[in-house]
């Protein structure tokens, strides 16, 4: 959206505002004015089909919070800039909500490349950002609410069971980049604390999409599975070309399927065997979660799925209302106190979720997501309450001290 | 493993490395190439053949004549960028860098808000055979037959045909072409159409083993580009040499070092080439070093 339409809309807005506290003179004036929420995501570029549905999401959010009244009497305000999958625009569009538009609160970021990009912003102008998207765990930063899955809730599920049913010796396909690396380093460590061995790893740079050499690699190391940490829409031409090739091996995912549907768009039986763990997707079989699906449809008929990060960013921002609403304030201090309480829990459309005050990270019901033949999804396992346990455990407590830095197992917070 | 299945995975892997390179940069090494418009729109033209091919697929058109569909329709959509936009700007080359950037800015996004984010693919076709341990897929010798055929075509077209002598005279000496009555405007728009139905080619014949998305286009570019500065002015005799060259690079690199070192090798070959080389491999090949 344009600088220009964003100024006509929020002078629409304000008012709108403006009206209403005529309309309630009784109320005082500074309870009318909007709670801004910044949203960031990629509405276009290499990450786009994972994350539109981010920002409609929030849209719905926002809508029913607004229908039933706001925040604390509030309206809630969205400021959406489209950061077009590019690291660069994600911190200029930072600076921008930060300063300009004076958001009270940000939601920000799919690929871990650009939190890690606009995180020290926020670090800078000492503002709050959500990320709502599984990522590969770490970042310890009082500036930073984790909604998203994390290694230890994904890999620490699906990696035993995987190597349980199908065999012990595990080959890892990778993005090149934080997130591949960290996983890979995730699935690594599982592989061998259960016994395990790696016969093989393939690290390849976002954007590429040919995938011969590798699938020759794999059929070479023979593998019991395939981990597939691929990540964007180039990279996901892997299936198609394996299948292809008839390598026919089970895979386990943390990203596809919860973000990419890519069951949805490649011709079964490419996808046949993919095992997923992941917190939400559309295919989840609960009330609430076909309650939830059933409203964003109606909102958004042509959304081609809900994924895993559509849910948390919905459930971010009745997370952020609750803690608005308990701590009477939009300061981030003031809402840390409700954080540390240790139960900012909600029912989401997932399940229930509670944010754990050391690491201001997110428990999660995992679903692990499996991929028929033709292409349906089946959930052979479910567990509940997941804890984002690692960061909390290896040293990180918020609750003390903030050291705005992101952990791996291999480079652990410091002890002191 | 015998010594057969290793000399046939290695020729496999340079093969379809070479399909890659040949029928990503063929379209552009006719538009930049040889007519000299540096086209930044190259991978949108690639990114609306393959669109086309799967639509027409997903129609009921069966997939030879969907691919050949999307090629057309690619040459067409070329044609009429040319005459409104690319034919005021031959001799501004530096302005046509920006024309077909935003023309690329412009189909990218014009096909996200238009046809959404993604598209449903159609599958690879013929299955897969097996050579010792390894199963390959027959689509990618497929993809190479497709290459070598291409070659061969243009090398037919621009050497035996009276078009093809036409465009080359038209391209060297203009003014001489058209003082000779060939029609200059018309032989300027076919052949950048013939450049942008060949990218839109690449698109439908890649179209079965990727992902459908507006930003497609961008992951063929680079290896395009590549292979026409390497390759210099000649479309044959440039994108031959220059592809199989790279080909051996990349191949030899990504199996030995992975992906990341195939990339790296790739452009290293490069700044080699355009340092020893300046005109290109055709240009060394036809003696015309500077």
């Amino acid at each position: 959206m344009t600088g220009k339409t964003m100024r006509g809309l929020r002078a629409a807005a304000l008012t709108g505002t403006l009206l209403l506290s005529v309309a309630h003179s009784f109320t005082p004036a500074y309870a009318a004015d909007p709670i801004k929420l910044g949203v960031l995501e990629d509405q276009s570029g290499d990450f786009a089909a994972a994350t539109i549905g981010k920002v409609h999401a929030i849209q719905l959010a926002a809508e029913e919070i607004n229908k039933a009244g706001g925040i604390d009497g509030r309206p809630l305000e969205l400021v959406i800039y489209d950061t077009q999958s590019d690291n660069t625009r994600y911190q200029e569009f930072m600076r921008r909500v930060l300063q300009r538009d004076k958001v009270d609160a940000v939601f920000a970021g799919f690929s871990s490349a650009s939190r890690e990009a606009y995180r020290p912003i926020v670090n800078q102008f000492d503002g709050l950002a959500f990320y709502n998207n599984q990522y590969e765990g770490g970042v310890c930063d009082a500036n930073m609410i984790v909604t998203g899955a994390v290694p230890e809730q994904q890999f620490s599920t699906l990696i035993p069971w995987m190597m349980e049913k199908y065999g012990k010796k595990v080959y890892t396909l990778a993005a090149d980049y934080n997130f591949g690396q960290i996983s890979a380093e995730w699935v690594r460590n599982i592989v061998k604390e259960n016994g395990g061995e790696m016969v093989g790893e393939d690290f390849i740079p976002l954007g590429v999409s040919q995938f011969s050499q590798n699938i020759q690699n794999i059929q070479k190391a023979k593998p019991d599975f395939v981990v597939t940490l691929l990540v964007g829409t180039a990279q996901a031409s892997y299936y198609e070309q394996a299948a292809a090739a008839n390598v026919n091996l089970p895979m386990a995912s943390s990203v596809n399927v919860g973000q990419g549907y890519e069951h949805k768009r490649f011709k079964p039986p490419s996808l046949k065997d993919m095992y997923v763990t992941t917190n939400y997707i559309e295919e989840v079989d609960t009330p609430a979660s076909k309650a939830f699906f059933a409203k964003f449809k109606a909102k958004f008929p042509d959304e081609p799925y809900v994924n895993q990060e559509a849910e948390n960013s919905y459930l971010a921002v009745y997370l952020y209302k609750q803690m608005v609403e308990r701590a009477k304030s939009t300061k981030r201090d003031d809402l840390r106190k409700e954080i540390a309480k240790g139960d900012v829990c909600m029912d989401a459309p997932e399940g229930k979720v509670c944010l754990d005050p050391k690491s201001q990270h997110m428990s999660h019901t995992i679903y692990l997501a499996k991929v028929g033949a033709d292409h349906s999804i089946s959930f052979p396992k479910v567990w509940e309450d997941i804890k984002p346990y690692w960061l909390g455990e290896a040293g990180c407590d918020l609750t003390k001290s903030d050291p705005s830095a992101q952990y791996t197992p291999s480079n652990p917070p410091p002890k002191n | 493993m015998d010594v057969g299945t290793f000399l046939f995975s290695a020729l496999y892997q340079f093969g379809d490395a070479f399909a890659f390179l040949v029928l990503s940069a063929c379209g552009l090494a006719v538009i930049f190439g040889m007519m000299g418009v540096i086209n930044l729109a190259h991978g949108e033209f690639i990114m609306c053949g393959a669109y086309v091919t799967v639509s027409a697929a997903h129609a009921g058109v069966p997939l030879p004549l969907a691919i050949l569909i999307g090629a057309l329709v690619s040459a067409l959509v070329g044609a009429v960028v040319e005459v409104l936009v690319i034919r005021h700007l031959y001799s501004r080359p530096l302005d046509t860098i920006v024309a077909t950037w935003g023309l690329s800015l412009i189909g990218t996004q014009g096909t996200l808000i238009l046809l959404g984010s993604t598209m449903a693919g159609v599958g690879t076709p013929f299955g897969s055979f097996q050579v010792g341990d390894y199963s390959y897929s027959v689509y990618r010798l497929v993809l190479f037959a497709a290459a070598v055929t291409v070659l061969a075509g243009l090398y037919a077209l621009f050497n035996w045909t009276r078009f093809g002598v036409m465009a080359r005279a038209t391209i060297q000496v203009p003014h001489m072409a058209a003082a000779l009555g060939v029609d200059t405007r018309l032989v300027y728009s076919l052949t950048f159409a013939l450049g942008a139905g060949l990218a839109g080619l690449a698109g439908g014949l890649y179209a079965p083993t990727m992902t459908l998305v507006p930003t497609m286009g961008t992951t063929f570019i680079m290896e395009a580009f590549v292979t026409v500065v390497v390759g210099g002015a000649d479309v044959f005799l440039g994108t031959a040499p220059a592809a199989a060259v790279l080909a051996v690079v990349k191949a030899t690199m990504t199996s030995w070092y992975g992906q990341l070192f195939g990339q790296i090798g790739l452009l290293l070959a490069v700044i080699v080439v355009i340092r020893v080389l300046p005109r290109g491999i055709s240009g060394f090949l036809l003696r015309e070093r500077a």
